[in-house]
């Protein structure tokens, strides 16, 4: 009787323990999500009724005054992203498809290693190097040196998501085109990238979501301005920069104004994201159709 | 012809006088494009060593236990922004580690099967809002909270160490809140995958043999799967300790050891963007890069430890 009831306690001892760890894990979650429902709904709720379309349109009031906008730092964050994909987007693709077609030997070896190591890179190390290559010989801060910030960040990016689904594409398809007496470099171009170009297009656009939002290396390379972008030469606004000066400014209106700058950056940064998981979903990595 | 081996010519070993002079042209250009790769990173170390040399000529290696910090003097010390630092990301790590492998062990066995994805999700797209953006909510939403907190805590359990000094909101412990939310989807998708890899079969043998759900994951799952979750945790540390705008936003930026979480301070990160953009004098700007050329090394060897646990363990477990 004794050990029966023993063994019951041990029993009902394990079942609590079980049902205590689910507990926990459900927890774990909801702790995990809350945060982002939090930072969601203040963005929305607090970012959308403060756009207006002089938030798009005008540059900023001067000091403590009331109204005015971003559109001069919206303009150069777009100019410098353009930038920076038009310089890195081919680098990064020409680098994936080094690491994916010719892998063997000591300088694949080592580049995929840097590569890495680049990716883990803290952003604002990139924006010291860059302050210490342009910034200093052209004795200013300028929208060239934040366009190589950011074009520098895109690179591993593009280099490693290129090499990721040129590995996946079949083997059989490269001999096909060898077979016709295709040079191996038409093989590349024409067969193996063209077959991947939307799942590279996936990674392209996640690099340029995750350099749309950088702001530490903007603010030592490109400074900031409040006039209209003039010249790559010139100090140039950008609106992640933007929302840093208005959100630790002890203005009441620029506090609004960072909170709708915030709203603009995350919906463009979502949107980019949204669109590279979409072209993932649609058979971007899947095993590689011709024009697929 | 070796070079032209490797994946694309898994077989055939070609004479030099086979290869097209066009494709040797196309390999050389890639090559020459991955080595430009490889010395552009090299010149990092060098650049920042470069601009950092004026600092160096000054302090030599005492900048790195120098505990005084006063750019008016030219007095650069970086022991408090080391500390700050490590503190923040300490005090990230415990907080966000739990809650990750909870969630991820959630979201790979627990939950239905229709939650899983959109709740992955969503978690997933915690990392991608930019940091200037947390940093803004961090200072209307989590300094006041954390604020009320500090008075809260000193009015019940008074005057302890850990949380002592005037409750200002921002501090240590607001940097390293903001921090825990930043790092923990990165830390929950790998420990996703890693717990994705264990066989089903596993933990399903150990139901057979009548273990609860939370005995079968901790035998099944969890056992197999430490190395995975270190490689984790030492991912998010190394995203820690290069996180800037967030942390610059919310940790006070002063040069200040203090055992109390209550206190102001800087991290290496924050002071070089807090500071970088208004430095005046060219040995102030020179300690900075100092600064910064110390974060460069650290996360190097914090990465390279993350892969180091992830090969060695490989090789030790066999799989």
């Amino acid at each position: 009787m004794a050990r029966d009831q023993l063994h019951q306690s041990h029993f009902r001892r394990r079942k609590l323990k079980n049902l205590w760890m689910q507990f926990l894990m459900t927890l774990a979650t909801v702790i995990a999500i809350g945060p982002l429902l939090m930072v969601f709904f203040h963005i929305v709720a607090l970012g959308l009724p403060s756009l207006n379309f002089s938030f798009f349109t005008e540059l900023p009031a001067p000091t403590g005054e009331v109204g005015g906008g971003m559109g001069n730092a919206i303009l150069g964050s777009l100019v410098m992203i353009a930038m920076a994909s038009l310089i890195c987007i081919p680098v990064g693709i020409g680098a994936g498809v080094f690491l994916a077609e010719f892998p063997r030997g000591s300088i694949p070896r080592t580049l995929r290693l840097v590569i890495d190591l680049l990716a883990s890179l803290p952003s604002i190390v990139v924006g010291l190097y860059v302050y210490a290559v342009l910034v200093v010989p052209m004795k200013s801060f300028s929208a060239w040196a934040g366009t190589w910030a950011l074009g520098i960040l895109m690179v591993p990016i593009v280099v490693k998501t290129t090499e990721e689904v040129l590995r996946l594409l079949p083997f059989h398809y490269r001999e096909a085109g060898l077979a016709l007496g295709l040079s191996r470099w038409r093989v590349i171009c024409s067969i193996v990238l063209r077959s991947r170009r939307k799942a590279i297009l996936t990674g392209i656009f996640l690099a340029l979501a995750r350099i749309a939002g950088e702001t530490a290396p903007l603010l030592i390379t490109a400074f900031g301005n409040r006039n209209w972008p003039s010249g790559l030469g010139e100090p140039m606004a950008s609106l992640p920069v933007q929302i840093y000066n208005y959100a630790i400014s002890p203005f009441e209106d620029w506090h609004r104004q960072a909170w709708a700058g915030a709203f603009t950056l995350v919906s463009l940064v979502f949107a980019l994201n949204l669109i590279s998981r979409a072209l993932m979903t649609s058979g971007g990595t899947r095993g590689g159709e011709l024009g697929g | 012809m070796m070079f032209l081996q490797g994946r694309f010519l898994p077989v055939a070993v070609q004479k030099k006088s086979e290869v097209r002079s066009s494709d040797l042209a196309f390999l050389m250009a890639l090559r020459g494009l991955a080595l430009i790769l490889i010395l552009g990173f090299t010149s990092i170390v060098f650049f920042l060593y470069f601009q950092s040399r004026p600092l160096i000529a000054q302090e030599g290696l005492s900048f790195f236990w120098g505990r005084e910090w006063s750019p008016a003097d030219n007095r650069f010390g970086a022991l408090p922004f080391i500390y700050g630092t490590l503190v923040t990301s300490a005090l990230a790590l415990l907080l966000a580690s739990p809650v990750a492998v909870g969630s991820a062990l959630f979201l790979t066995v627990l939950a239905p099967h229709w939650l899983r994805r959109p709740t992955a999700f969503l978690i997933e797209m915690l990392a991608a809002i930019p940091s200037v953006v947390y940093g803004l909510w961090g200072i209307f939403m989590i300094v006041p909270l954390v604020r009320t907190f500090q008075v809260d805590l000193q009015n019940v359990v008074g005057d302890v160490p850990l949380f002592s000094g005037p409750p200002l909101g921002v501090g240590f412990l607001a940097a390293g809140l903001i921090l825990a939310i930043m790092i923990l989807p990165t830390i929950a998708s790998v420990c996703r995958e890693v717990f994705g890899a264990v066989p089903t079969v596993n933990f399903e043998a150990a139901l057979t043999l009548g273990a609860t759900r939370w005995e079968a994951l901790r035998m099944a799952v969890l056992r197999a799967s430490v190395p995975g979750i270190l490689t984790a945790v030492t991912l998010g540390l190394g995203r820690a300790l290069g996180e800037t705008m967030a942390v610059t936003m919310l940790v006070g930026n002063r040069a200040v050891i203090s055992p109390s979480l209550n206190s102001v301070g800087a991290t290496m990160a924050s002071i070089i963007a807090n500071e970088y953009p208004e430095a005046a004098s060219d040995l102030h700007l020179s300690a900075l890069t100092a600064v910064g050329l110390a974060l460069f090394v650290i996360s190097l060897l914090v990465n390279l430890g993350a892969r180091w646990i992830g090969t060695f363990y490989r090789r030790k477990m066999g799989f």
